[in-house]
């Protein structure tokens, strides 16, 4: 082994031994977990832990509950990822625009919630959303509508939460679309002028084949985002009303940590891991046919 | 010139606008917590406060004697508590990523290149599948319950060796070959020539990694059972769980929640937009 060698593994040996133990290993573990029934008596006694094979899943294949919390994430990201990303590229658009001004102010400015944490501010919204004290219905009584109870209807609640989500999360994706933006040819976009295309032509075929890749990065990361929402609902609505809001972390939290079915979390953990990396898989092939791979 | 004029005028003012309205929740947050006791409550519900008033924050922060026992929220040990668990993540964390981003980068040796396509692949597992093997691991060996408990996972930070990679690569090979020559150590070459050309890098990741400890939720919701060891967010959420409905007491709490955190990001928004862009963009 030579000096520099030496030297590297001493770098990088103690966080790979580090990541193996919190992460590589427990992942596997995982998957031994989800085939047992390790419950608050395995906990006590592991002589109580049994193989039980795919039970865990056709358990929860026949739970309500975990069909309405796969539902409802399903709903979360159906709505929240082009709400979130279409906010993003509208607020980067037009940051981009050559006429504004006090450009970095304003990134600044729209970047603050990002950074902020998501129990403290979901506690701002909860109250900003309150029916009858809140911020916004105050605003909607201004132009005449009636007070909404966002958090107390069932239809709505999901909704008002992506309110909240979008609000907090939009500066993260603007500043990357950003750098995209300043990317785009300038040469291009000239040409295309001078060939009376209009704004949305522009868009279209200039703007949008330059930013794609980009925008196909965000799709990812935002679809595995709000797959993965779980404190804005136990923050705000505590899963409510009428289980409208239990995601599917949500149900594993409470199935793992407050049932002690940890077999079971498990189960639903790696249901998760692969819903994410499906869609992830069928995200890559929709850009790969765009080029934007 | 006329209409390019008025096209400047409107997106300035939407730009603007749209600046209003997110910072609007944040604003709010703070004229509600200096509001007196109840004033939130009324329909319509004020933005000022008609007087300003501390009452929240002394509630909130100050312990008093309640028919002959001692109460407190628990806001400022939770404060603590996390100001301790994320300097302390940060710190260790840096320790352990930094040389090892340099090695992947700039030192040789056997498997490098295997690793690092093993570090990537190992981003896209969500880390909430390692948790409940994880929580029975450290149940296993006494840290339930503990700060060590929490930190540990923090540390394996992958995207914070690829980020420190990234950099180092830019380092050229020259200037570490010639110190070679001259006969300096490999760990005197990290320590006198690479620390301080990374050091723009790691102020920014610092900050990356604090921030991601300070505003953590669910590991530390997991492994916390002990309102004597509550981070901050996790303290936060189990007083709004039963003070939900006084806003103004609420907003006081997010408010020290959130402060900390944009104070940093206001004095160090220079590095953390760099370091989201890798330089970009530039204003």
């Amino acid at each position: 082994m030579t000096r520099q060698s030496r030297t590297a593994w001493a770098f990088v040996a103690p966080v790979l031994a580090i990541i193996l133990l919190v992460l590589v290993v427990p992942t596997a573990l995982a998957l031994a977990l989800s085939v047992t029934d390790y419950s608050v008596y395995a906990l006590a006694d592991w002589a109580n832990l049994r193989f039980i094979g795919w039970g865990n899943f056709s358990t929860l294949l026949s739970t309500p509950l975990f069909w309405r919390a796969l539902g409802n994430t399903a709903l979360f990201a159906a709505i929240g990822v082009p709400m979130a990303i279409g906010t993003s590229l509208l607020a980067a658009l037009l940051l981009n625009d050559a006429t504004v001004r006090w450009k970095p102010l304003w990134r600044v400015a729209l970047f603050a919630p990002y950074v902020t944490s998501v129990v403290a501010t979901a506690t701002v919204w909860q109250f900003l959303l309150n029916t009858r004290f809140g911020l916004l219905n105050r605003g909607l009584a201004l132009i005449g509508i009636a007070p909404v109870d966002w958090l107390g209807n069932p239809s709505l609640s999901i909704p008002a939460i992506l309110l909240f989500v979008t609000w907090k999360i939009f500066g993260y994706n603007m500043i990357v679309f950003t750098a995209a933006l300043s990317a785009v040819p300038h040469e291009l976009m000239e040409a295309a002028r001078l060939d009376g295309a209009s704004r949305w032509a522009r868009f279209r075929h200039v703007t949008l084949p330059a930013i794609g890749p980009t925008l196909l990065l965000a799709a990812v990361m935002s679809v595995a985002g709000f797959l993965q929402l779980f404190a804005e609902p136990y923050v705000m609505t505590q899963g409510g009303p009428s289980q409208s809001t239990v995601t599917v972390l949500y149900f594993m939290f409470d199935e793992g940590f407050k049932w002690w079915n940890l077999g079971q979390a498990s189960a639903v953990a790696l249901i998760l891991f692969v819903l994410i990396l499906a869609l992830t898989a069928v995200q890559a092939r929709i850009g790969r046919r765009y080029e934007w791979l | 010139m006329r209409p390019r004029m008025l096209r400047g005028l409107v997106a300035n003012a939407l730009v603007a606008v749209l600046a209003a309205l997110t910072l609007l929740p944040l604003g709010w947050m703070v004229t509600v917590s200096f509001m007196p006791r109840g004033e939130a409550s009324r329909s319509p519900p004020p933005f000022w406060p008609s007087r300003w008033s501390w009452e929240n924050y002394h509630e909130l922060l100050v312990r008093r004697l309640i028919d002959g026992a001692w109460f407190d929220y628990r806001v400022l040990p939770a404060l603590w508590n996390s100001l301790a668990i994320a300097a302390l993540a940060t710190l260790l964390a840096l320790l352990l990523t930094v040389p090892a981003g340099y090695a992947f980068a700039k030192l040789r040796f056997a498997g490098r290149a295997r690793l690092l396509r093993l570090l990537v692949i190992s981003l896209i597992v969500p880390g909430q599948v390692a948790m409940l093997p994880l929580f029975l691991i450290l149940k296993e060996v006494g840290l339930v319950n503990s700060y060590a408990g929490v930190i540990l996972p923090s540390l394996a930070g992958v995207f914070a060796i690829l980020f420190v990679r990234q950099a180092a690569l830019g380092i050229p090979d020259e200037m570490i070959d010639a110190a070679r020559l001259d006969g300096a150590s490999e760990a005197r070459i990290f320590a006198s020539i690479v620390l301080p050309l990374l050091s723009p890098i790691v102020v920014t990741l610092a900050m990356f990694l604090f921030l991601a400890s300070w505003n953590d939720f669910l590991w530390p919701l997991i492994v916390l059972s002990d309102q004597h060891k509550y981070t901050l967010p996790v303290a936060i959420a189990a007083i709004g769980r039963e003070h939900a409905a006084e806003g103004e007491l609420m907003m006081a709490a997010a408010v020290v929640t959130t402060l900390p955190v944009l104070a940093i990001f206001l004095a160090l928004q220079r590095h953390y937009m760099t370091g989201l862009l890798g330089g970009s963009v530039k204003g």
